[in-house]
């Protein structure tokens, strides 16, 4: 809720224009079709975008994060370097032009190195949100329209809300990794088991705002209007439930990104996360961390990252939900 | 009120019965063997008395319940017994680490200090810093104050403990000299100089978890404020001539606070997962560090008892905020 004031003032003075322009229009009958009346149409999503636009943060914010996205995609096709290629002579060497970020204590590229670090955990943040909005969603929506759901799935969220997080991931990911990295390969394996543990401990937060959500819409009259044309449950959730609650999902899903990618480097910090051949950024931070006072770069730069990437994505968030909340719009 | 509250105690107990089923049978499913490091050379059949002696030859559902007896009725009374000096839990057996071959909650006793001190501290540093912070934000909204603010709230949100730690340890620690960076829990404090060497060690741990709290807190706080400079009750308190500082310390501040007041108790038992990362860095050896090197070791009384403990504090101060919530604020009751 940062700027939301001052949004709230440029609304008005918006609205206080729009209004002049119409004057003309709105002093006659009131038009057949009000969608066209005043002249262009304007759809929800170019709203929010139009919105969204007026948050300098979070602007800012997003082209970091598309150049973050681009060094990470395209990165790779342009510094072909192999991140694993041990280069054992050009240990430990800093800046030069042949490796611009330097070499770890094995030679390996760390720029490189980076790019496919960010990879692993930016994939990990996307899937483990997707993973925990689903969950999130599908829990919040049939709990807030089915009566008789409600109370035993919102007791299971106040159980899962009461588990010591950290502490069971790190135990999950522990006790499960041997077996998963035999059955699906080292690398599948334990993006498979963080993933899931990420996102199985994450949804609480997504379910409670999107029940919420559903309760408060299934007293509208639209819904009753669609109740008694005899729409089914199912329909009556993908078609009129669903598209109403998707801007607090996006919200949601958003910050969600962010948590994700924080957990998914703490696992590795504490040195539970990936393999040491398959890095990501928290296992960048950590396999330096011993070589800090030597090396403070290598440390940093991983660190950089993952802070930057997760500033971003917060910064993100509060722009949309600032673009999102019709309280805050002036509609 | 007390009818709520008595309500919510007795909802508590099988919320946190569940919680430690759901932990030991995570800890069971697993694949590990605490007896996985005894070498080869040892006979199969000594081996199955070695796990016998630890405990593991019954049924699952056996040892639940007597983990359950162990930590609820032998270890409330052996405390009971250390108090009064009386023997009612003689030749009771306590939870066993089988790490250490000591009673779990003896170790948890020698580790808890150094936790208490570095997180307790932190996060009253935190809460100190925050709410001047996010008073002073929302009073001046937009200000340049409050615009700096956001942004380090937002950044001190954005980064994890483990990096502005090692960022913190590479400046003050390593470049500078001022700080020690390694965390020495052997040290005892005897006069003013050891006195002013905890101080010192404590600096960079408190401020790195400090500053993360109030980050999150200040936040908070701005919002809360906000909320309440807008209420016609202010208007009235400026109209009838009260002096500003009187408007917005005494009336808005004492509002905002109860929110924020609910916040601050739900976020404590996070408080204690979060130092899990930050003990690591500074190498404090508290309970975050015990229960790390417990996992490894696949300790699993000191696992599922420490874990369960982390269960205990986050049930009691959700239950905390809510009663504290009812009593500040007379409005929300739930009855």
């Amino acid at each position: 809720m940062t700027d939301t004031d001052r949004q709230h003032q440029l609304d008005t003075a918006e609205l206080i224009d729009e209004t002049a322009v119409n004057a003309a229009v709105t002093a006659d009958l009131p038009p057949d079709n009000p969608a066209q009346a005043g002249g262009e149409s304007r759809s929800q999503w170019g709203d929010v975008w139009r919105q969204f636009r007026s948050h300098k943060g979070a602007m800012v914010a997003l082209l970091l994060f598309i150049g973050v996205i681009l060094f990470v995609s395209v990165g790779p096709l342009i510094w072909t370097i192999d991140p694993t290629y041990v280069d054992i002579r050009a240990r430990n060497s800093g800046f030069s032009v042949a490796h611009p970020l330097g070499t770890d204590q094995l030679g390996r590229d760390l720029l490189a190195r980076l790019m496919s670090g960010g990879r692993v955990s930016i994939a990990v943040g996307l899937t483990a949100m997707v993973l925990a909005i689903t969950l999130g969603s599908f829990i919040g929506v049939m709990s807030g329209y089915f009566r008789r759901l409600d109370a035993p799935l919102m007791r299971m969220t106040e159980l899962f809300l009461a588990l010591p997080l950290l502490p069971l991931l790190l135990l999950m990911v522990t006790l499960f990794r041997e077996p998963l990295s035999q059955t699906f390969g080292a690398a599948t394996g334990i993006f498979l088991l963080i993933v899931s543990a990420i996102g199985a401990t994450s949804w609480m937060q997504s379910a409670r705002i999107v029940r919420g959500e559903v309760l408060g819409l299934k007293e509208r009259e639209f819904i009753l209007a669609a109740k008694s044309i005899g729409t089914p449950p199912a329909s009556m959730i993908v078609r009129h439930i669903l598209p109403n609650v998707l801007s607090p999902i996006m919200v949601a899903a958003t910050l969600g990104i962010a948590t994700a990618i924080i957990t998914e480097s703490a696992l590795s910090f504490l040195g539970l996360g990936f393999p040491p051949d398959f890095p990501t950024w928290g296992r960048l931070l950590f396999d330096a961390v011993d070589q800090m006072v030597l090396y403070p770069w290598r440390v940093i730069l991983p660190g950089l990252f993952i802070s930057l990437t997760v500033l971003c994505v917060n910064y993100i968030g509060d722009g949309l939900r600032d673009a999102m909340d019709p309280r805050i719009r002036g509609r | 009120m007390l009818s709520f509250t008595i309500r919510r105690l007795l909802l508590a107990i099988p919320t946190l019965l569940f919680i430690s089923l759901v932990i030991f049978l995570l800890l069971e499913a697993s694949p590990g063997d605490p007896l996985g490091d005894v070498p080869l050379t040892v006979p199969p059949e000594v081996k199955e008395r070695m796990r016998e002696a630890l405990g593991l030859g019954q049924a699952w559902y056996i040892r639940y319940v007597l983990w359950l007896k162990q930590f609820f009725w032998v270890e409330p009374l052996h405390w009971f017994d250390q108090v009064f000096g009386t023997s009612y839990s003689a030749g009771m057996q306590r939870i066993i680490s089988f790490q250490s071959r000591s009673p779990v909650f003896d170790v948890i006793a020698q580790r808890l200090p150094q936790t208490l001190t570095v997180v307790g501290m932190s996060y009253v540093v935190g809460v100190l810093i925050a709410i001047p912070i996010g008073i002073i934000s929302a009073y001046k909204q937009y200000s340049w104050f409050d615009q700096l603010g956001t942004f380090v709230s937002m950044v001190g949100f954005s980064m994890p403990t483990f990096f502005t730690g090692v960022v913190l340890i590479i400046i003050f620690g390593v470049k500078l000299q001022w700080f020690p960076s390694i965390y020495d829990t052997t040290h005892v404090v005897r006069d003013w100089d050891s006195f002013l060497y905890q101080v010192k060690q404590m600096v960079m741990p408190v401020t790195v978890l400090a500053l993360y709290n109030a980050a999150q807190i200040s936040r908070f706080m701005r919002a809360s404020m906000l909320d309440n400079l807008g209420q016609d009750y202010v208007r009235t308190a400026r109209a009838k001539g009260l002096g500003e500082r009187t408007v917005v310390m005494k009336h808005v501040l004492r509002n905002s606070l109860i929110p924020v007041v609910t916040v601050i108790a739900l976020g404590l038992p996070a408080v204690f997962g979060g130092a899990i990362i930050t003990e690591q860095v500074f190498k404090v050896n508290g309970l975050g560090q015990l229960l790390i090197s417990a996992i490894h070791a696949n300790d699993i009384p000191m696992v599922l008892t420490l874990t369960f403990i982390f269960a205990i504090l986050i049930v009691l101060f959700t239950l905390i905020a809510d009663i504290v919530y009812g009593v500040l604020d007379p409005r929300i009751r739930y009855d």
